[in-house]
């Protein structure tokens, strides 16, 4: 099993929801989270007064699913995160050891 | 027959009850056309103080919004007790010296439905007094802005009574008691440039600087929480404004409906003024823009209300988002003081061009009770108005500072520095304004 967190600009969420959903990837967690990278800040104006907003909202979506689906997955997130543009985001991979289903018992794949 | 009958038992029942007042009960002329109109102007008035927690509310950090808006808020409670016990005897009772007013009205002793011929000849002087109290009460929540996020909450209620039984009571006094001094030099303040918005701006800077800037003041990012708040704490403001210049005519007639129109106009044209201003320089137009645009536009329009017309109106709302966009974004970032949410960039700036400007365009034509300022052929009367600014400077500034001094010999005025870091909801009021979802389902714990 691995656990993908993909941080992502929040305008994308939709989209990504929608198309992991056609791939049949029904469980998905989000955050809101604020972050920095190559995107610098932003500029803003509070009666003429310049204030950069180094933070930049972001969502975290966490989503842990089968080995077999990982390169599926993580097109499909590509994909649908890109514009092109410095802000779209980074997706990390981690390993999951195991995963139980609180309601049952049930574990690893088949809890997931 | 009737009226006639219930006229002699109102006397009757004054007589037995009210004794201080019953002669002036049976000669006094009450219209009840004005009595409606100035009932109508005083609610008007009073929600502008609640309109003014959201307009703070929404501009301070989350963690400081139940503060500040407790500070509009309280002023609401201490300053009508404040007024009817010694306030408004102080502002417009009997002249003493030509400075205050003599302490014969302490309690409203004396005052109810008979009404004064010297400032409000046709309506109850109870009216009257609720009129006025309306005023004193959102001068001082004026003031809070420049302090927002960082005084004492103990220190504050005792500043603001001292403040406006020292400052305001007396200004007040001056400007329109009858036999004040600068009323008698010939100033025209019409709802309170001079008295409302100068002296609280002032004192807002003074206490910005006797209080010292934030923590973390240009090093940390200070933004406003909810921007909303602050459009809709505008839009009261405005609404309530009406109230404020129509009924500083204290009657409902043609002068009323004067102050009404320009005021309308000049809040329009400055919130244009300063939405073009940032648009051309930052390329976007802001809300939080547009909301002071507008109180500012109200501010600049207050003393002249009266005195002038529609073109000067439309010239003195869009000249003022310039000069105190000038002042906010550039003088304040180069003097480097820290007037939190810009009370005296607003009320202390956008008063003082008001102040000035009503000596250039006021007219007798709007009102004959008033006099010609610069642009009608009356030069003098604007070095009049430059006096009642810096007369008024003067005083707030100067009682500012030593109030503040004094109170800090008893108890500190600010709140200690991990107080200001965890916000003073918390740590002077012991509540929360937005508990997040996870405390809120685990009250238990």
């Amino acid at each position: 099993m691995k656990k993908i967190e993909a941080i992502i600009r929040p305008g994308k969420l939709e989209d990504i929801k929608e198309a992991l959903n056609k791939y049949n990837v029904q469980g998905l967690t989000i955050s809101q989270v604020m972050g920095c990278g190559h995107q610098k800040g932003r500029k803003e104006y509070y009666r003429g007064t310049e204030v950069t907003m180094n933070l930049l909202p972001k969502i975290k979506l966490e989503i842990v699913i089968k080995d077999e689906s990982l390169e599926d997955v993580l097109a499909i997130i590509t994909k649908e995160a890109k514009t092109g543009e410095v802000g779209d985001g980074k997706i990390f991979i981690y390993s999951v050891e195991n995963a139980i289903r609180i309601r049952t018992g049930e574990q690893g794949e088949t809890a997931i | 027959m009737k009226k006639k009958l219930l006229a002699v038992l109102v006397v009757a029942l004054s007589v037995l009850f009210l004794p201080a007042f019953a002669f002036a009960a049976s000669e006094s002329k009450i219209d009840t056309g004005d009595t409606a109109f100035m009932f109508v102007s005083t609610v008007l008035v009073f929600i502008m103080t609640p309109g003014l927690a959201l307009f703070y509310g929404g501009m301070v950090r989350k963690k400081n919004v139940l503060n500040t808006m407790m500070n509009s808020f309280i002023i609401m409670a201490l300053i009508s007790l404040q007024w009817v016990i010694i306030g408004y005897t102080i502002a417009f009772g009997p002249d003493k010296f030509n400075l205050f007013g003599g302490l014969d009205w302490i309690g409203l002793k004396g005052i109810g439905e008979a009404a004064n011929a010297d400032y409000a000849g046709t309506i109850p002087q109870s009216l009257f007094v609720l009129f006025q109290m309306m005023f004193a009460i959102i001068t001082p929540a004026l003031i809070t802005g420049s302090f927002a996020e960082r005084m004492r909450f103990p220190a504050f209620i005792i500043f603001i009574l001292l403040w406006a039984t020292l400052v305001y009571d007396p200004l007040a006094h001056w400007v329109w008691g009858v036999g004040g001094w600068l009323r008698n030099l010939g100033a025209l303040d019409f709802a309170g440039g001079t008295v409302v918005h100068i002296s609280s701006g002032v004192a807002g800077l003074v206490a910005a600087l006797v209080l010292g800037k934030r923590k973390g003041y240009k090093t940390q990012t200070m933004v406003p929480h909810n921007i909303p708040f602050v459009v809709l704490g505008a839009a009261l403001l405005w609404f309530g404004w009406f109230g404020f210049n129509g009924g500083s005519a204290v009657a409902a007639n043609g002068l009323a409906m004067n102050a009404f129109l320009v005021t309308n106009t000049s809040a329009a044209a400055a919130t244009l003024s300063w939405v073009l201003i940032e648009w051309l320089l930052h390329g976007k137009p802001t809300v939080l823009g547009a909301a002071t645009g507008a109180v500012i536009g109200l501010v600049a329009i207050t003393p002249g209300a009266g005195f002038v017309s529609v073109i000067p109106a439309i010239i003195i709302g869009l000249a003022v988002s310039p000069i105190c966009y000038f002042a906010i974004s550039v003088v304040k970032a180069k003097l480097g003081y820290d007037d939190s949410l810009d009370a005296f960039g607003c009320h202390g700036i956008g008063g003082i061009w008001g102040a000035l400007a009503t000596g250039l365009f006021a007219s007798k034509a709007v009102n004959p009770a008033g006099n010609n300022g610069l642009f009608f052929g009356n030069p003098a009367q604007l070095g009049i108005q430059a006096l009642s600014v810096v007369v008024t400077i003067a005083l707030s500034a100067g009682m500012t500072f030593l109030i503040l001094k004094g109170i800090s010999l008893f108890t500190p005025l600010r709140a200690s520095e991990s107080e200001e870091e965890e916000g003073l909801d918390i740590a002077q009021h012991g509540e929360d304004a937005y508990p997040d979802f996870a405390s809120q389902e685990n009250l238990s714990l």
